[in-house]
């Protein structure tokens, strides 16, 4: 990397392309940008740049190219693995004012919105056309689509309807070099290798989005959610398996284990069983006669799979109130705790119960308390380690707890981030799912975009150096190494 | 997938030796695909010996498959238990194989409503230019640990190496299908798929040939049975087919055994071309001479044609979309639509990244990668 002249250099050449307001280099002013929503991690970069057009953009990364200064993309900060904590040497580049809807077809359902629109904005609009934009991770309200696109970004109805990659055509933007550059199209598909695909769960890496098109589907007729209680989570585990195999594909269904139920009802009363040692939350959505008939095949599964209390959502006041709980989980663990940390492995259905029995193992090694909430349907745990982070000595256990969980899951067949990215949070856990080799493969891919190197450096691919690191500290925890892991 | 295989062992050799020596070589499945893209060249590398399904559970949605296992084997076991590859690969010769499917990245008749082949593709193991095996993605439904590789992989034709094995996201059967028939002409077809499709409706495939709209419903029974009797209704003369001939029907186009897809000699000595253009659903009827078959919705445009390929590349970039030259005499004009100097650049770099002494393919997709 060429050093820089100077910061005041650096500065000045950044007012020649931005207004006044739109560069916060002032300590006071970029510290709301210190972190994203992984709080534990904290930078202050550089300086923080706010444009406003496409050409700013352009001209900004073509700057910090002939410079060698790197570039973190921000949407909303609600990530959740540090994806977008600063580089201290680095340009923070928020897409904040790139919050236009450029078009919603009604026909092709389809609609080109900027990079910095929120989640939730687009089903918005779309609303009136009876469309919506599936993908609803639970921080809809905040986070941004781009964002969305950087860590291909799930919900509770991507069970059915899929992930971000699954509902995106399009990706506009510019590479490192400030390039612009289109990644898929309009069409269903594009000529050449899908970079599309690459680029979806990049997390900032590989190039800027400035513009997505995402495809929109007609709203169902009806919803209707089934809360089913269990008195064990072995049979919680098992009626999620019992479903999927009895060939159903619910439009969402998640599990809650008692301590997070009893968080999520203190937090927003959603009416929530508390004696059940896990409740389910079952979701069918379609035409009237289609969620009669889905409701009833689902019901039966879960009687035969053990559930002691069943409770149909009989109104869309009653169905949204089931889900405010689950869709609350994160802040009523904020009141429950002064700081939690929050994992996002996924692993095989049928192991659910045996990591929730093992996670109940880990509290007592670490001597921290757990609340989980899964994606059950897609085996996407959400374990919430609770702690306080301004305890040093019970934030290093968080941490070996958190990874604990991670090589549990990849010991079972599982990966170590189902839907909130490596970022700085799980570069280590990267090691361990990944051998030497792969590793290098990534970062050669890395380099195909961006060979300089200054898309969000040091993030998701650790250095062989960390690697080596990390597994002496391994055997020196006592804990053993998995130098072979199957994984197929 | 486990690294003692004899049969991966040979594979890694093959690739060590073709890296030292510079020697091209020619991936290999069925051969099923050999006319699509540019023409292979180089040695055969027989994928084929890499067979068998290594696990398929179905409560899991998953199954795991080596490269050379025949769709014909996958789908039958599938079937078995009620469950299929829901992007609907098309099968256009008996030995056609899993490695061939991913590599090829192409999708049938249910592409618009149910997804593509990579959206259905969880992991893979990848044998490298730098005879590495490697393995990215895995066998459960959400996983943004790295790159997404599995995907980058899916439509390579090969060029970043060989696939060795996969796991790939299977689905239920739907418990109901019909297939109703409609006498429309293009344009009025076109328009009628667009307002179907934003409605909450079950649309499973449809195709557009000679006047006659076909569509696919599929899901609940009920569900079925009420869409099938609306739609039926709302245009005079749509009928219902027998599931025998619906079936026979759709499987014409997916394989692309229907005559519409296949060039005599003379045709082709004529000039004559299959392209295949992908364009957004909402494209009004393209002015091209030729005949036409249309997929997705309006989104894929089959065209059987005398026009120059500058035209026919024009026709779909100025839709918004691209042409894929899929049978000719010759392809001169490349196979692939060509892509702008980022682009390129990337797909250089990413040929580098897996393939440094370009061994794999090269010039299957483009030249010079
Ligand atoms: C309460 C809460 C609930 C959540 N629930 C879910 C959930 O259900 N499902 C889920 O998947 N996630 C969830 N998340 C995580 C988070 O909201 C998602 O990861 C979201 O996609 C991040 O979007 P953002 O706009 O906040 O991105 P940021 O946090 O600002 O950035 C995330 C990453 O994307 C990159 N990036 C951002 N914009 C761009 C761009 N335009 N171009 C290139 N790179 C860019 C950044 O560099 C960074 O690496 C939750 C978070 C919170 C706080």
């Amino acid at each position: 990397m060429r050093a820089i002249a100077s910061q005041a250099d650096f500065l000045t050449a950044l007012a020649r392309i931005l207004p006044a307001g739109a560069i916060l280099a002032r300590r006071e002013d970029t510290a709301p940008y210190e972190c994203d929503g992984l709080t534990a991690y904290r930078e202050s970069p550089l300086c923080v740049v706010l444009p406003d057009t496409r050409a700013q953009i352009e001209a900004i990364l073509k700057l910090c190219h002939a410079q060698g200064v790197p570039i973190v993309a921000r949407g909303a900060g609600t990530g959740l693995s540090g994806g977008a904590l600063p580089h201290p040497r680095g340009v923070s580049l928020s897409l904040a004012k790139f919050n236009r809807i450029l078009k919603v077809d009604p026909l092709g359902c389809t609609a080109v919105v900027e990079s910095g629109v929120r989640n939730l904005a687009i089903s918005e609009a779309a609303a009136q056309f009876g469309l919506y934009y599936a993908p609803d991770p639970s921080s809809q309200l905040a986070c941004t689509i781009g964002g969305n696109v950087a860590e291909n970004a799930g919900g509770v109805h991507c069970l059915k309807y899929g992930l971000t990659v699954h509902n995106v055509l399009g990706v506009t933007g510019f590479m490192a070099n400030g390039e612009s550059i289109e990644f898929g199209s309009a069409a269903l598909d594009a000529a050449g290798l899908d970079l599309l695909s690459t680029v979806v769960g990049s997390e900032g890496m590989l190039a800027i989005a400035t513009e997505v098109t995402v495809r929109l589907i007609p709203l169902p007729q009806v919803a209707r959610c089934i809360m089913a209680s269990y008195a064990d989570v072995e049979s919680a585990g098992a009626a999620v398996a019992s479903i999927i195999a009895s060939g159903i594909i619910p439009a969402g269904l998640e599990l809650m284990d008692k301590r997070m139920t009893a968080a999520a009802e203190a937090f927003v009363q959603a009416g929530y069983d508390l004696e059940a040692a896990a409740i389910l939350l079952c979701e069918s959505d379609g035409t009237e006669i289609e969620v009669e008939e889905e409701i009833g095949r689902m019901i039966a599964v879960l009687r035969e799979s053990g559930a002691t209390q069943i409770e149909v959502s009989t109104s869309e006041v009653q169905r949204l109130r089931f889900w405010s709980g689950r869709k609350n989980a994160f802040p009523a663990s904020g009141g429950i705790s002064p700081d939690y940390m929050c994992m996002d492995s996924t692993i095989p259905r049928k192991r659910l119960a045996q990591m929730l029995r093992a996670i109940e193992g880990m509290e007592q090694k670490y001597g921290l308390g757990c609340v989980n909430v899964f994606h059950a349907g897609d085996g996407n745990l959400h374990p919430l380690i609770l702690y306080d982070a301004s305890d040093p000595e019970q934030r290093r256990r968080c941490e070996l707890f958190g990874a604990d969980i991670l090589e549990t899951s990849v010991r079972m067949g599982g990966t170590v981030t189902g839907e909130h990215g490596v970022g700085v949070e799980k570069l280590n856990s990267m090691c361990v799912q990944f051998s030497g080799a792969e590793r290098e493969q990534f970062m050669r891919l890395k380099a195909a975009f961006d060979p300089a190197g200054l898309l969000n450096p040091g993030k998701v691919i650790p250095s062989l150096q960390r690697c080596a690191e990390y597994g002496k500290m391994h055997v020196h925890h006592g804990m053993l190494p998995f130098p072979e892991l199957p994984r197929f | 997938m486990r690294s003692g295989d004899p049969e991966l062992s040979r594979l890694v050799e093959r690739v060590q030796s073709a890296r030292a020596g510079h020697i091209a070589l020619d991936i290999q499945g069925g051969g099923s695909k050999h006319f699509y893209a540019e023409l292979p060249r180089g040695e055969p590398l027989d994928m084929r010996p890499l067979a068998g399904i290594s696990s398929y559970e179905p409560s899991e949605l998953v199954v795991t498959a080596r490269a050379g296992t025949t769709l014909a084997e996958l789908e039958a076991v599938l079937a078995e238990r009620g469950q299929c590859l829901a992007f609907e690969p098309p099968r256009w010769a008996p030995g056609c194989t899993v490695g061939g499917m991913i590599a090829a990245g192409l999708s049938g008749p249910s592409r618009a409503s149910a997804g593509a082949v990579r959206d259905f593709t969880l992991g893979l193991t990848l044998l490298n230019g730098y005879g590495e095996v490697l393995t990215f993605g895995g066998q459960v439904m959400k996983n943004v640990a790295g790159y997404d590789v599995s995907r980058l992989v899916t439509g390579s034709w090969g060029v970043l190496g060989a696939i060795c094995e996969v796991s790939i996201k299977v689905l239920p059967m739907r418990p109901a299908v019909a297939t109703l028939g409609f006498s429309l002409d293009e344009s009025t077809a076109l328009a009628r798929l667009l307002t179907w499709g934003a409605r909450p409706l079950p649309l499973h495939a449809s195709a557009w040939l000679d006047g006659r709209l076909t569509v696919r419903l599929a899901g609940a029974s009920a569900a079925v049975e009420q869409a099938g009797k609306e739609l039926c209704a709302a245009v005079p003369g749509g009928e219902l087919l027998g599931p025998q001939a619906a079936s026979q029907w759709w499987d014409s186009i997916r394989d692309q055994h229907h005559p519409f897809f296949a060039l005599t000699a003379a045709e082709r000595a004529r000039g004559e071309c299959l392209w295949r253009l992908s364009v957004p659903s909402t494209s009004p009827p393209l002015a091209l001479a030729g005949r036409q078959l249309i997929e997705w919705g309006g989104a894929l445009r089959w065209w059987r044609t005398e026009a120059p390929a500058a035209v026919m590349r024009a026709a779909a970039a100025d839709a918004g979309g691209h042409a894929t030259l899929v049978r000719a005499a010759e392809k001169r004009a490349g196979a692939f639509a060509p892509l702008g100097a980022s682009a390129m650049r990337i797909h250089r770099g990413l040929k580098a990244a897996f393939d440094p002494a370009g061994i794999f393919n090269p010039g299957r997709l483009y030249a010079g990668l």
